[in-house]
């Protein structure tokens, strides 16, 4: 098991470099460590996994029901949300499926929800139902007054996206993949059969690459000679509402998409928290993850509409994620087989639904390079710890806090994370090297009040570690 | 899981909740105090500054909690530390867990007294980047003078109140360097020698009419931005930011048990006898109005114990129930004043009421009526009330409560 953060890259070639430690960059890791013959390097800019656009989104598995149809998104979309679902409840995972309501708000938007029916059923889901205003309010009793009728589409659900990116990481490293972080990758050639990634460690060679760079995806594509997109970060704002807030809302209130553009949604979250968003704001910095006064008083603006007793409930956090668009509706995923690599660029908005589909995909994309996979043999089932609500956490479960008095000791109280929690994830296959990397393994400092009890004592606690 | 049964379960180990177990654990009550931090005491623990204790609060916070803390240990009452209360089991039964795992305690009264924190950067809405560096009071202290941990070196706090000012004293112990105090009104809100005495002594600018508009930097903090009322803007470059004052009472429990919360206060609505809306629920300290001093809190927790000897004597009998449990009628602070503790009022209360007001309010005079029928008008011609300070209302005129009647109004004329 090799996780490294430091120190001069391995020499020796890998068959396989995936660029990008994602939930793309880490499902492709994951996939390809299915086969053993296979020497596999997930390179990492960042000193964690999921540092990019996969911690910062609205953590939904989409049903596909709205998508393209006939596109790759569609079809990756589609079959992903089928994988995760299964993968999620083998690995733990935490997932709830809450199913969605498309709620029109006006005539033009409850015209629109017939053709999303039928458009459903074009991308192969036909559970949607179309529910007149007495259904939807007792569905949905909190919600603002004024809503004419909605689209229910029972498969959508919510889905934790912090552990689903380290699963896939962590099944990938224990089956062998060598998983380099901080390691930026500033530029790429190929030669003799063999590509040379340089970073500030130092190179290194691999016979094949994945290019799964999120956002940074079209600057690696172009140092390896392609200028296929571009990537125009695309902003979305969210808001998190404290935990007091899950009692207002069941489901996932989707906008309907009219000409005038999309809406926001109102969703829980798999903590019991409910998120507000996201914006869309197209911008040419791709580390503006800040969040702006506009942006949030829009989306109050937008909240209060929806569901008005969300207002009054305190915000527990704000953050910002950029979506990867690429001024293309579909994925850009292409293989160049006389370079023996393949490029993962465009993963807008429906990445992490997609990240088995398309961890499949590649590996196919690969095999058609020529790459002899060799032997199949699945990995080790992970079992990871669960930080949702529909589930028991540790301190609820009477055998696990007597066998180990340490799961009793709550050390953060809004999330009530226990002592024993921060100390398995800080002794994890692949630890956390910042206070934001634990709290997305535990939930340590998420809660309401962002570190006004726990923030020291949880802090205290990492840099022991760190010695 | 094992269940137990104690005459009076307090929950929250601060001054509000060990002087209540204090006084009831003396009068001979088994009494139980859980704190689910690893050492009771509250926020005075991380106080280091004096300021603390009955006049002439000499104490340092620490020194108050550990007093407090012995002398209800003394007194008889079990406190249980590194136990947190989660929930509800019954009315008056509370689910807990601890390291000896998960337990229901049930009690004949409780008392919570769960105090309050301040709302963090996200609450207020601030926007910018998530940089590490970004703090609380409470947290800074407890980083600083319960775990020695660096903090930075230059910082910039936001708010300019008491509380404030502590936080920049425990910005200067750490050893950085206290940028600014910005606060949103024009006058700074603490005691103009407080104020007075940042400016010269440790020269640091109280910057009024600022409002702290962006958070700026990656990975660590980098600056703030800022914009005064006139419309200027500016960036204090610092790697620190201390988010104070504007607190919230941890009402988590009063919800989950359905309690009725005053609007006002967003904590747990009580009468004069701090009495819930459940029988046999009473509330206590910072939870009731975040946050006063730490010797309101404490003698609210005085005040208490003997509402809470009545009704284990008189309350608790068979067939008693509801019978000694007045509700009282709601007790409304109209504006300017922004809200009234406690919160509802019954003939017989006498225990006095705290108020704040949103706005400065020279030589106020308070109105008591109910359904228009004026009970109560109160002078203070030597004050001006001040947002960031309590104004105290007498409880003399309870008597003169309809208790049939609507609610009754407080009002400045
Ligand atoms: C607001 C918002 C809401 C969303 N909601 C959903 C949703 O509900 N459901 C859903 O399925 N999807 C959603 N998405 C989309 C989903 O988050 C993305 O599609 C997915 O996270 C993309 O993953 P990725 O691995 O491609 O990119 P990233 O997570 O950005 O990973 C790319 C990684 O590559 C690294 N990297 C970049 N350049 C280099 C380099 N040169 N060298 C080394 N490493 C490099 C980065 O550091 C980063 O870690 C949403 C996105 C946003 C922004
Ligand atoms: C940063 C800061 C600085 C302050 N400085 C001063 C000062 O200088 N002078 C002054 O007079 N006042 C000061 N105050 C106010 C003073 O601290 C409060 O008035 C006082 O602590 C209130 O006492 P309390 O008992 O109501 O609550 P707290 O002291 O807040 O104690 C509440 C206790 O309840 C516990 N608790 C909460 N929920 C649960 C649960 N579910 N299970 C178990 N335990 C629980 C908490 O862990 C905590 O220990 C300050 C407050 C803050 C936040």
């Amino acid at each position: 098991m090799t996780v490294t953060v430091s120190g001069h890259l391995p020499v020796e070639p890998y068959d396989v470099a995936v660029v990008g430690a994602g939930v793309v960059g880490c499902a492709i890791a994951r996939r390809l460590a299915h086969h053993p013959g296979l020497r596999i390097a997930l390179v990492e800019a960042q000193d964690d996994v999921g540092q990019g656009t996969s911690k910062a989104n609205t953590a939904i598995l989409h049903t596909g029901f709205d998508a393209v149809p006939g596109s790759l998104e569609a079809r990756l979309v589609r079959e992903g949300a089928r994988e995760l679902a299964a993968y999620a409840a083998e690995s733990g995972i935490p997932v709830e499926r809450v199913g969605a309501l498309l709620v029109a708000w006006d005539e033009e938007q409850l015209a629109t929800l017939p053709r999303l029916a039928e458009k459903a059923v074009r991308n192969e889901y036909h559970d949607t139902r179309l529910l007149g205003p007495a259904d939807l309010y007792a569905r949905e009793p909190h919600l603002g007054p004024g809503a004419l009728g909605a689209l229910h589409v029972p498969g959508e659900s919510i889905i934790c996206p912090w552990t689903t990116t380290l699963a896939y990481a962590v099944q990938a490293v224990r089956a062998g993949a060598d998983l380099h972080l901080g390691a930026p990758v500033t530029h790429a050639g190929h030669t003799d059969g063999v590509h040379r990634l340089d970073t500030p460690r130092g190179p290194l060679h691999a016979r094949r690459l994945v290019n799964a760079a999120g956002l940074h995806a079209d600057t690696l594509d172009r140092s390896l000679g392609h200028d296929d997109f571009t990537v125009t970060p695309r902003r979305g704002q969210l808001v998190v509402h404290d935990k007091f807030a899950r009692a207002l809302v069941r489901h996932i209130l989707l906008p309907v998409p009219t000409a005038l553009g999309k809406g926001v949604l109102v969703a829980p979250t798999v903590y019991g928290n409910v998120l507000l968003g996201p914006t869309a704001e197209d911008l040419d910095d791709k580390h503006a993850t800040g969040s702006t006064a506009e942006g949030l008083r829009r989306l109050r603006e937008q909240g209060r509409r929806i569901l008005p007793a969300l207002l009054e409930e305190e915000v527990t956090a704000v953050y910002a994620g950029l979506r990867a668009a690429t001024g293309h509706d579909d994925y850009r995923i292409a293989a160049h087989s006389a370079q023996g690599y393949v490029t993962v660029g465009g993963i807008r908005s429906t990445g992490l639904t997609a990240s088995l589909a398309i961890a499949e995909h590649v590996t196919g994309l690969l095999a058609d390079t020529g790459l002899a996979l060799g032997p199949r043999r699945p990995p080790e089932p992970v079992r990871m710890p669960n930080l949702g609500e529909a589930l028991p956490r540790p301190h609820q479960q009477p055998d696990v806090v007597a066998a180990d008095p340490e799961y009793g000791i709550l050390v953060c109280h809004c999330e009530r994370v226990s002592r024993g929690e921060i100390r398995d994830a800080l002794a994890g296959p692949i630890p956390p090297r910042s206070l934001d990397g634990l709290r997305r393994r535990t939930r340590a400092r998420a809660g309401r009040c962002q570190g006004f009890s726990c923030g020291a004592a949880v802090r205290a606690l990492f840099e022991e570690a760190q010695r | 899981m094992t269940s137990r049964r104690v005459d009076v379960l307090v929950v929250g180990a601060g001054p509000a909740g060990l002087t209540a177990a204090s006084l009831l654990a003396t009068a001979g009550a088994r009494v139980e105090v859980l704190e689910r931090e690893q050492s009771p005491g509250g926020v005075p623990r991380h106080c280091a500054h004096r300021g603390f204790g009955t006049w002439p609060h000499a104490l340092t916070g620490p020194d108050h909690a550990r007093i407090l803390a012995a002398s209800a240990e003394h007194a008889g009452a079990d406190v249980r530390t590194g136990v947190t209360a989660l929930d509800w089991a019954g009315p008056r039964a509370l689910t807990t867990v601890g390291p000896q795992g998960a337990e229901t305690v049930t009690a004949r009264a409780v008392v919570l007294a769960t105090g309050a924190r301040e709302r963090p950067r996200a609450a207020r809405l601030v926007p910018g980047t998530r940089p590490a560096g970004v703090y609380t009071t409470g947290e800074l202290q407890q980083a600083v003078h319960l775990y020695g941990q660096h903090i930075g070196t230059r910082a910039v706090i936001v708010g300019a109140e008491a509380v404030s000012h502590a936080a920049a004293g425990t910005v200067r112990a750490a050893g950085a360097e206290v940028v600014a105090l910005v606060t949103e009104p024009a006058r700074a809100p603490a005691a103009p020698a407080r104020t007075l005495d940042a400016r010269l002594r440790h020269r640091t600018p109280v910057l009024t009419g600022t409002t702290v508009t962006e958070l700026l930097g990656h990975g660590r903090l980098s600056g703030v931005r800022v914009r005064h009322r006139d419309g200027r803007t500016a960036i204090l470059p610092c790697d620190t930011v201390v988010f104070t004052g504007d607190f919230v009472p941890d009402h988590e429990l009063a919800r989950r048990g359905g309690l009725t919360l005053d609007p006002g206060t967003r904590g747990p609505a009580v009468d004069g006898a701090l009495r819930t809306s459940r029988p046999g629920v009473f509330a206590v300290g910072s939870v009731l109005h975040a946050a006063e001093s730490a010797a309101t809190a404490a003698r609210e927790g005085a005040h208490a114990a003997t509402a809470v000897r009545d009704w284990l004597t008189d309350g608790t009998a068979p067939g008693a129930e509801g019978l000694h449990w007045p509700t009282g009628v709601p007790l409304v602070a109209d504006p300017p004043l922004r809200r009234i503790a406690p919160n509802r009022v019954t003939p017989g209360d006498r225990f006095p009421y705290l108020l704040r007001t949103a706005l400065p309010l020279p030589r106020p005079v308070l109105h008591v009526t109910q359904d228009g029928r004026p009970l109560h008008r109160e002078r203070f011609p030597l004050t001006t009330a001040v947002p960031h300070r309590p104004l105290t209302l007498t409880a003399r005129w309870t008597h003169r409560v309809d208790p049939a009647g609507g609610p009754v109004h407080v009002t400045v004329a």
